[in-house]
C-alpha cells in the first residue's frame, strides 16, 4: 500500500475511535434483534389462549397455560421424558466418551486415525441419522432386527415399541454425540501435565488409582463442559426424535420441542406450546449461564498454558 | 504405561474393534445398500454378497424412480441443491456480518461489549422452535415465508454465534503491538484490520466457515417449520422422501448417503479445526 493512499483514505472516511466498534457490529446485531422480536411475541403468545383454529377466541389468560400444567399429565410426561432422555443420553455418552478417549489417549498414528473416523457420525445430519438408523432396524430387512433374533429376540420392534422406543433414540443419539464428548475429553487428557503421572509411575502406584486420584480430578474441568453443553442440547432435542418416530408411539417419546411442534401444528395451541417451550427455555438459560461460567474459566486456564 | 500385559494389550484391541464397529458399521451399511436393489436388501438372511448397481443413483440423478406402479418424479437433486445454497449463503452473509463484529468484540473492548457478546452467545444455546414458531406467523404476514432470504436469515441463529466466538477468539490472540506499531506507522484502522489483523485470523475464519457450513447443512428444524417442499434442504428431504411409498429402499440408502458426504468429506479436510470449534474454544484441539 503507498503512502501517498493512505491519507486519502482517512480524509474520506473517518468514523470516531468511540463509535467504531458499535458500528463495526451493528450489522450483525440488527440481524439478532429481528430474532429477538419473536421471542417476545413467543412471550406473549405463552400468556393468551391462543388457538390457530379458533382466532375469534384469542385473549389474554395471563398465567393460564402455565397454571394448567400443574394438572396436566401429559405436561409431567412431557418433563419426564426429556429429562430421562437427557439423563440418559449424557450419562451414558459420558462413560463410553470418557473409556474411548483413555483407549486413545497415546498419541500414536492409529488412534489419530480412528479419533478422526469417530468424526464422521458427529458430522451426519442427526435427522439423517435417524433415518439411518430407521433402515437399519425396519423390521422387514433391517440389520439390527436379524441381529437381535439372532439372539433371541424374535419381533424385536425397536423404535414402534413403547418399551423400547426409548432405547432406540438413546442409541441413535449415542451413535451421533458420542465422538463429540470423545473428542472433547481427548483434548482435556492430551493437554494434562505429564509430571504427575511421571511421578506416580515412578513410586509405583496402582493404575486405578492415578486414574481416580491424578486423572479425573485433572479432567473434570473438561468433564463438566462437556457434560453441561450436551445437556443443554439433549433436553432440546427434536431432530433424532422427530425423525424416528414424530414423539410416538403413543406419548411415550414427547419430549419438549416435539411435544410443542405437535401442539402448534396438529392440535393448532399456540398457547399451550409457547408455554411449553418457554419452560424449556427457562431450563436451558439456567444451565448455559453456568456453562458459560465453566467454560470461561476452561478458556482462561488453556490460553494461560499457552 | 510400559507394564502393560498381553492381556491388557488383547483387551484395548477388542474394545476398539468394538468402538470402531459401533460407530463405523451404520455408514457401512448404508452405503452397501445404496448399491443393491430390493431384491437384494430383502433377502432373509441379509449378506455382504450382491452384484452392485448404480441404478439408485442414477434414479436420484435424472430424479425418475421406476416402481411397480409406474414411474415416479422426485426432486432430491432440488433438495441437494438447496442445501448448499442455503448453507453457503448464510455462511457467506455469517462471514460479512461476524468478521467486524468479532474484531469489535474482540480487538477493541468497549462498554457493554462482553454482554452483548454473550447475548448474542447465548441464542446458540435458546431453543430454535421458541423462535421459530411465532416468525412463521410473522414470514407469512411480510411476505418472507418460503423464501431463500427468510431461511438464510433465520440461518444466522446457528452461524453467527459460532463465527462470533471462534473469529474473536483468533483476534484476541493475535498481540495487540503489532497492530498498534502498524498504526503508528501512520495507517488507518481500516488498512490495519485489512492487512494485519485479517490476515493472521484467516485460519480461525477459514475453520468457522467450514463449521458454519457443516451445521447449517445438518440443521432440520428451521426448514422443516419454515421451509415448503421447493425450498427443502436434504435434511427435511430425505425425511419425506421416507416415507413415500412404494419407494426402493437402495434409492433412501443412496439418498442418505448422498446428503452425508458432503459434511464428512468437509469434516475430514478441517479436521484439526473441529474439536476447537465445536467446544465454541473452549479446547484447543
Amino acid at each position: 500500500m503507498s503512502d501517498a493512499a493512505v491519507p486519502a483514505k482517512r480524509k474520506g472516511f473517518r468514523i470516531s475511535p468511540g463509535a467504531l466498534p458499535y458500528v463495526l457490529s451493528l450489522p450483525a446485531l440488527l440481524v439478532c434483534i429481528g430474532i429477538l422480536v419473536p421471542f417476545f411475541t413467543a412471550v406473549a403468545y405463552s400468556l393468551q389462549r391462543y388457538r390457530l383454529s379458533q382466532p375469534w377466541a384469542r385473549r389474554w389468560n395471563w398465567g393460564e397455560n402455565y397454571w394448567n400444567f400443574l394438572s396436566d399429565s401429559s405436561f409431567w410426561n412431557t418433563l419426564k421424558v426429556s429429562l430421562t432422555y437427557a439423563i440418559l443420553t449424557v450419562g451414558l455418552e459420558l462413560v463410553l466418551g470418557l473409556c474411548i478417549a483413555l483407549l486413545l489417549q497415546k498419541r500414536t498414528r492409529f488412534n489419530n486415525f480412528v479419533s478422526i473416523m469417530l468424526l464422521m457420525p458427529l458430522m451426519t445430519a442427526p435427522a439423517l441419522a435417524s433415518l439411518m438408523w430407521k433402515l437399519m432396524t425396519n423390521p422387514g430387512f433391517g440389520i439390527l432386527s436379524y441381529f437381535a433374533s439372532l439372539i433371541g429376540f424374535e419381533d424385536f420392534r425397536w423404535a414402534s415399541d413403547p418399551s423400547t422406543a426409548m432405547l432406540t433414540v438413546v442409541l441413535v443419539d449415542m451413535w451421533v454425540y458420542t465422538p463429540f464428548i470423545m473428542i472433547l475429553l481427548l483434548a482435556g487428557l492430551r493437554s494434562l501435565p505429564k509430571q504427575p503421572f511421571e511421578a506416580a509411575a515412578l513410586d509405583g502406584v496402582p493404575r486405578l488409582f492415578v486414574f481416580w486420584r491424578i486423572t479425573l480430578p485433572m479432567l473434570t474441568p473438561y468433564l463438566l463442559t462437556a457434560t453441561l453443553f450436551r445437556v443443554i442440547e439433549s433436553v432440546q432435542q427434536f431432530d433424532i426424535i422427530y425423525a424416528m418416530t414424530q414423539g410416538g408411539p403413543g406419548d411415550k417419546l414427547t419430549v419438549f420441542q416435539v411435544e410443542a411442534y405437535l401442539n402448534f401444528f396438529q392440535s393448532t395451541n399456540v398457547g399451550r406450546s409457547a408455554a411449553l417451550l418457554m419452560i424449556l427455555w427457562v431450563i436451558t438459560y439456567v444451565l448455559s449461564m453456568i456453562f458459560i461460567k465453566q467454560w470461561l474459566k476452561l478458556r482462561e486456564r488453556q490460553r494461560g498454558e499457552i | 504405561m510400559d507394564q502393560t500385559s498381553t492381556l491388557e494389550k488383547v483387551l484395548r484391541r477388542v474394545a476398539i474393534s468394538l468402538v470402531i464397529l459401533f460407530f463405523m458399521f451404520p455408514i457401512f451399511w448404508i452405503v452397501l445398500m445404496s448399491f443393491q436393489t430390493n431384491e437384494t436388501i430383502l433377502r432373509v438372511p441379509p449378506s455382504v454378497i450382491f452384484e452392485p448397481t448404480l441404478s439408485n443413483y442414477v434414479a436420484l440423478v435424472t430424479g425418475k424412480l421406476e416402481t411397480q406402479a409406474g414411474t415416479l418424479e422426485i426432486n432430491f437433486m432440488s433438495n441437494l441443491w438447496n442445501s448448499l445454497f442455503l448453507s453457503a449463503g448464510s455462511v457467506a452473509v455469517g462471514l460479512i456480518l461476524g468478521i467486524p463484529a468479532a474484531y469489535a468484540f474482540g480487538r477493541i473492548k468497549f462498554r457493554g461489549s462482553e454482554d452483548i457478546a454473550f447475548t448474542l452467545l447465548s441464542f446458540r444455546f435458546a431453543p430454535p422452535l421458541l423462535v421459530l414458531l411465532p416468525l412463521t406467523i410473522y414470514f407469512q404476514k411480510i411476505g418472507l415465508a418460503d423464501t431463500y432470504f427468510g431461511l438464510i436469515w433465520v440461518y444466522q441463529l446457528i452461524v453467527l454465534p459460532l463465527i462470533l466466538w471462534i473469529v474473536r477468539g483468533y483476534f484476541e490472540d493475535i498481540p495487540a503491538d503489532i497492530e498498534y506499531a502498524y498504526r503508528i506507522a501512520g495507517h488507518s484502522w481500516f488498512s490495519t484490520f485489512r492487512t494485519v489483523a485479517l490476515p493472521l485470523a484467516m485460519p480461525g475464519i477459514a475453520a468457522a466457515g467450514l463449521l458454519a457450513f457443516i451445521f447449517a447443512w445438518n440443521n432440520f428444524i428451521f426448514a422443516l417449520v419454515l421451509a415448503s417442499a421447493d425450498k427443502q434442504p436434504v435434511t427435511v428431504g430425505a425425511l419425506a422422501f421416507v416415507t413415500a411409498s412404494g419407494i426402493q429402499y437402495g434409492q433412501v440408502a443412496a439418498g442418505i448417503v448422498l446428503s452425508i458426504l458432503p459434511t464428512l468429506a468437509l469434516a475430514l479436510y478441517a479436521q484439526r479445526y473441529l474439536v476447537e470449534g465445536l467446544s465454541l474454544g473452549a479446547v484447543k484441539g
